[in-house]
């Protein structure tokens, strides 16, 4: 049925279906019908193509964010309170992916006909009313509410406060190789990705190139795995496609993990045609019929579009055997993961699969030569497949053109904590750190001052302020202690402290560890004891023995990191201690401040921190000693009071709730 | 291909391992995951080398290449070893004085060779509790170190899947399903996880306090028997090579020890024979349920009655060896000596954990068990200890009439094939009535999981196999089932190399040892002058004071047994 509302439904005198394949179906979307072309038939496939692309359209058309982050957001509910609003009235909503900016959520786009798209910001569902009246009915913006609008660039008559989308400061230093239609199109609308170029790579490779061919232009294009390592895609590819075997797959690594990443989700939610797109060339390249995409089971929505993606895919013939015609059959499962962080670990997951116990496996042998069921397998994250239909699409050239000279095209980041514009960004490979958290991001929120950016989630490293100039490529972010990772960026500010960043990583690390080698298992365990030790109060500690394992314990630290890096079995544990060392290096300073003195100089360590009453200040009040929740506050009636060190439990309860301000934490 | 070993050149075979290589050079690489002719998993990191002057692999998992540069010495591999022992001892009772393993563990091995002399990191250590409600096998999961070779042999060779590592990090563990007990999942008992344990996390249920306890009873005729298994193994417990014979000295410590009566198992061996061999003629003869399969190895029995209970049927009813032997002992030999059954304390010394089981299954035995206690070639050795007897020094001694004559047939038994071998020998006679003209059976012995042969015996082919670890059984118990096996009997031994590399036999279990045992085995074979069942005159008496024949009413009420199927049992 889907069928009746597509493109082979328009090109009305061709008898080509999916069972019946033609070679010509894209080039026929893209450069006008190939057989029976007429006048009347190019113009039915542009209007359809116009309507598509909301150029042309004959009543308003409302498009909601709704991937996880804006139904977070309450997206859904502003989506119900559209729907009621506009009960009997003609207007299409459309359910988006994410544009990206997750602080703005929620984000509407209303198009009228004949007028701009315009953006809509956090809106809630009491903004609805308005929005129907005013904009749908009366046809005029509501001003306060706008984002900017899409165009290009021209200033529309009349709106002159509004920008348009690509002058906006989060999206003027994009570039949006990956991401350019998350949040534009419909991700479930198949044809809308065909109107915007859709599988025009996975035609060009099939009908003109030879599978060496498609592994010559990954290897011009220098593609390299967006998955944190960084290996050459193309020679992935070339590996895989020359080694022996009767069987070969393609897995796509969905599995994204890493605390304050959600790139992968994004572009899942919000475009998933690219990643299939981009995993359909790379059976073709390496001789493959099977694929699977792992995908976390905590991503319900990534996975109900891609199980619609897969279908209509194959309903189109661009899935399943004989693509376009061409005699190759390629054929994908969705396999969801059951939540181990440890299975974003290639090998972890190939065992996954299989549905064994997801543990690393040792390599040699590689996945290329004996992976997936022990036959050879490429396997490749989200963003890497979604890169791969661009780069054959516009070509190794024009794809090398972006980036620097080791790491080429783009790289999308999850921007996250103590910065003004929280969201989804995707820059040339060589932006700097500064730019991407200042320029993009709109800097530190509440005039506070800028500490650190981790990068690479819980296996990268925390990078301070002398080094944000430099551009992020792979090498330069291996040179100064840190990793690309998967693409998060969580940034720091004075009230972070950086030991306890360190044990929160490494609580994290060591609850995720599957287990099986010693190092990670035991290394890592130890290591967040000596983080504890570090960040704990005199009082928890009963003898002189206890009291010297702090020392102790820094003593070991970077021998034990040393240790876990160089001999733990997979890349969890070996860019494990990463957090520790990274902060070692930028921020001992703060460590020798925990063991020395006890201090903790943001303020977090709370167990360090020590609760006076300024005598000048209190009144006398008794307020605090009756909020006191360990009677550790004695005094008189309007005198001042004391506070027993020994017995506060640090809940910060007499500070909340003094009136003049005499609780002092030092 | 050529590689750099500490500076010094060697050769090395394309698709060899670091760990291989080096072993050949003489150079010592320690592991603990490892596991010799299983697919490593490289889990353990106690086997890292540096390689190209930086880059650390695990040598045991790691492929040679040609002009490859290998450090299995510098600072940075002795410094990650020695933290990876410490870290191991962290999380690890460190009771080692009182310790099953205490001298023949492999991490306090370790921690000696890398000179650990202190707790460099302290903190939270793993707790959990005992497991020793099994008759066989006792797990203490606070001393493993989850290298997860007993996991491996298990699953891989064995194919019973009893335990697993369950949870995830710092709090792995090594389980059967949902923390039971061993005693209540499908676990055979065949103990090749504590043979491969390189801690005291795995061990046999002790029955070295209950054999003093009847030793010192003086109302307690306390009768032993050894199994053909034993002998070619005990010496290593004393430091002797793999495989030297040492049954005149294991009678004398027996004796020292304080047994009253000394009997071969060997014995009982060749009295299976008879009735095997028997059995398998009729069979043959009366059209009975072929192929028959061997039931001597109980922790075999333990697994078909879990796993394939509807091939029950094609089981031989022949109780074990040393249950036969039990069996006589308190009736024929108790008789003929007018003591009182009830007064005499059978004890096996065994290279094996399951015959634990065995003994006290309620149906072998009638008014009394079979057998009272059994202990492991390990327990005897410890008793030895205990004892305070000096090896070297015992003179050879003899096992005690009229239960301790045997033949060649019988010494097989503890070498997979054996019994297979032993039973033709006879069989063959029983349905010629003539010798075999060369009674070497040549393509049931060795190592190989499966041995097959075809022979005629008075015009009847026979299709015969010898299997040893388990999981080599069950694509011949598939086709059996579904009715496509071409094989009329087929002899099973539960451990890899059969009751030689059995779960009771000196520690680690190692194929090179298996190999010694097996040839040490075969020559005491081929040095005897009687090496058919049916040349043993006891056994004769026997069958005429008291059994009358093979497969007699009193044969079968006493020597034959039946089965449990297990599989509602969990």
């Amino acid at each position: 049925m889907a069928l009746q509302n597509s493109f082979q439904a328009i090109f009305s005198n061709c008898w080509h279906t999916a069972e019946n394949p033609c070679k010509f179906f894209i080039d026929c979307i893209n450069k006008g019908q190939k057989c029976h072309q007429s006048q009347a038939s190019n113009e039915r496939v542009q209007r359809f193509k116009d309507e598509l692309l909301l150029v042309y359209h004959d009543k308003p058309v409302i498009l909601i964010g709704m991937g996880t982050c804006g139904l977070a957001n309450g997206a859904q509910k502003v989506y119900n309170a559209f729907t009621d609003e506009l009960s009997g009235m003609d207007v299409d909503i459309i359910q988006t992916g994410c544009v990206g900016y997750c602080a703005e959520e929620v984000i509407v786009d209303i198009k009228l006909p004949n007028q701009p798209r315009l953006t809509y910001c956090q809106v809630t569902p009491d903004d609805v009313p308005q929005l129907v009246e005013e904009t749908i009915k009366n046809g005029q913006p509501v001003a306060e509410k706008v984002l900017a609008y899409y165009g290009n660039g021209q200033k529309i008559t009349g709106w002159s406060d509004f920008s348009s989308i690509t002058d906006i400061p989060f999206f003027s230093k994009q570039k949006k190789n990956v991401l350019d239609n998350c949040g534009v199109i419909n991700p479930d609308n198949i044809n809308q990705y065909l109107a915007r170029g859709g599988y025009v790579a996975l035609s060009k490779a099939l009908n003109d190139m030879k599978p060496e061919d498609v592994i010559q232009e990954m290897l011009d294009g220098g593609l390299r795995g967006r998955g944190g390592a960084g290996f050459p895609t193309g020679l992935k590819w070339q590996l895989t496609a020359n080694a022996k075997g009767d069987k070969k797959y393609v897995v796509c690594n969905a599995d994204e993990g890493d605390p304050g990443a959600f790139m992968d989700r994004a572009v899942l939610e919000g475009d998933p045609h690219k990643v299939v797109e981009g995993m359909i060339i790379a059976g073709y390249t390496i001789g493959a019929d099977e694929g699977y995409i792992y995908c976390r089971a905590e991503y319900p929505l990534a996975i109900k579009r891609l199980e619609k993606t897969i279908a209509d895919a194959t309903e189109l013939g661009l899935l399943g055997d004989n693509i376009l015609g061409s005699g190759f059959n390629f054929h994908l499962k969705i396999k969801k993961g059951a939540g181990a962080f440890v299975c974003g670990e290639e090998t972890a997951l190939l065992n996954s699969i299989e549905g064994k116990r997801g543990m690393p496996r040792p390599k040699p042998p590689y996945p290329s030569d004996s992976g997936l069921f022990g036959k050879p397998t490429v396997i490749n994250n989200v963003e890497t497949f979604a890169n791969v239909p661009v780069l054959i699409r516009d070509g190794a050239e024009q794809y090398a053109s972006v980036g620097t000279d080791g790491s080429k095209g783009t790289k999308i980041f999850a921007l996250s904590g103590k910065v003004k514009n929280v969201g989804l960004v995707e820059v040339p490979m060589g932006t700097t750190l500064r730019e991407i958290i200042f320029d993009i991001g709109g800097g530190i929120p509440d005039e506070k001052e800028f500490k650190a950016v981790q990068i690479g989630g819980p296996s990268g490293g925390a990078l301070p302020e002398s080094v944000i100039n430099t551009p992020i490529d792979y090498e330069s972010l291996k040179e100064i202690g840190a990793m690309m990772g998967s693409g998060g960026l969580v940034v720091m500010d004075e009230t972070d402290c950086m030991v306890d960043l360190a044990k929160y990583f490494m609580t994290f690390i060591q609850s995720e560890s599957c287990g099986k080698c010693i190092p990670c298992r035991e290394g890592t365990k130890r290591l967040l004891e000596i983080l504890e030790r570090l960040t704990q109060s005199h009082r928890s500690e009963h003898s002189v023995e206890e009291s010297m394992l702090r020392f102790q314990g820094m003593v070991y630290l970077e021998r034990l990191s040393d240790v876990i890096k160089n001999t733990s079995l997979c890349g969890l544990g070996g860019s494990a201690a990463n957090p520790v060392t990274s902060t070692l290096k930028y921020f001992r300073d703060e460590y020798e401040a925990h063991l020395y003195d006890r201090k903790c100089t943001a303020g977090s360590c709370r167990q360090l921190l020590t609760y006076k009453i300024d005598t000048d200040k209190c009144t006398g009040c008794t307020l605090c000693a009756r909020k006191c929740p360990e009677d550790a506050i004695l005094g008189e009636r309007k005198k001042a009071h004391y506070i027993i060190d020994e017995k506060c439990i640090r809940c910060d309860q007499c500070r909340s709730n003094c009136k003049f301000d005499a609780i002092v934490v030092e | 291909m050529r590689i750099t070993i500490n500076g010094k050149e060697c050769w090395a075979n394309p698709g060899e391992t670091i760990l291989k290589v080096a072993d050949r050079e003489g150079i010592k690489i320690p592991t603990l995951c490892y596991l010799k002719g299983l697919s490593p998993t490289g889990s353990c990191r106690v086997c890292m080398v540096e390689v190209d002057g930086g880059r650390m692999v695990p040598s045991c998992a790691f492929p040679v290449s040609e002009g490859m540069n290998v450090e299995t010495n510098s600072a940075t591999v002795r410094r990650s070893r020695k933290t990876i022992i410490e870290l191991l001892i962290a999380n690890h009772p460190q009771d080692c004085l009182t310790c099953v393993r205490n001298g023949n563990c492999e991490l306090q091995k370790l921690a000696e060779e890398y000179n650990v002399r202190g707790r460099r990191y302290v903190g939270e250590r793993r707790t959990s509790k005992l497991d020793v409600a099994s008759p066989s096998i006792e797990r203490d999961p606070e001393k493993c170190i989850l290298c997860g070779r007993c996991v491996r042999v298990c699953h891989e060779v064995q194919g019973v899947g009893a335990i697993d590592i369950a949870k995830r990090g710092f709090q792995s563990y090594v389980t059967p399903a949902f923390n039971h007990s061993l005693n209540t999942v499908a676990c055979v008992f065949c103990g090749q996880c504590v043979v491969n344990c390189p801690v005291g996390a795995l061990r046999e249920k002790s029955h070295t306090k209950k054999v003093w306890e009847a030793i010192n009873d003086p109302d307690t005729r306390v009768v032993g028997q050894i199994a053909p298994a034993v002998r070619v193994a005990l010496g290593e417990e004393f430091g002797l090579e793999p495989g030297t014979e040492v049954t005149g000295k294991t009678v004398a410590a027996m004796r020292r020890i304080g047994m009253d009566v000394i009997f071969d198992t060997n014995f009982s061996a060749d009295l299976t024979i008879m009735e095997e061999a028997n059995e398998l003629v009729e069979r043959l003869q009366n059209g009975g349920t072929l192929p028959m399969l061997s039931s001597c190895s109980p922790g075999w029995i333990k697994y078909i009655e879990h796993f394939y209970p509807d091939l029950l049927e094609n089981l031989s009813t022949c109780k074990s060896p040393h249950q036969m032997q039990g069996a006589v002992i308190k009736s024929y030999w108790a008789e003929k000596k007018g003591i009182d059954p009830s007064k005499v304390f059978v004890v096996s010394i065994m290279p094996c954990t399951a015959k634990k089981y065995e003994a006290q299954r309620p149906e072998l035995g009638d008014q009394y068990q079979d057998v009272d206690a059994v202990l492991t070639t390990r327990e005897l050795a410890q008793m030895m200890k205990t004892a305070g007897l000096e090896f070297s020094k015992l003179q050879d001694d003899y096992f005690d009439d009229p239960l301790g004559e045997s033949t060649g047939a019988a010494i097989i038994f503890g070498a997979t094939g054996g019994v297979m071998e032993a039973a033709l020998r006879t069989a063959h006679f029983k349905l010629t009535g003539q010798e075999c003209a060369d009674i070497d059976f040549k393509p049931v012995r060795g190592l190989e999981g499966v041995k097959e042969a075809q022979i005629k015996i008075n015009g009847i082919p026979l299709k015969v196999a010898a299997v040893n670890s388990l999981s080599k059984i069950q694509p011949l118990l598939d086709d059996m089932r579904n009715g496509t096996s071409e094989y009329q009997f087929i002899e099973v031994m539960a451990c890899p190399g059969g009751c030689i590399n059995g779960g009771g036999q000196p520690l680690p279990s190692d194929p090179e040892k298996t190999e010694k045992r097996m040839q040490s085995i075969y020559k005491i074979d081929s040095s005897l002058a009687k090496r058919c069942s049916h040349h043993n005159e006891s056994v004769q008496k026997l069958y005429e004071d008291f059994l009358d024949e093979p497969n007699s009413h009193k044969a079968h009420e006493l020597l034959h047994t039946h089965y449990l199927n297990r599989t509602e049992e969990l």
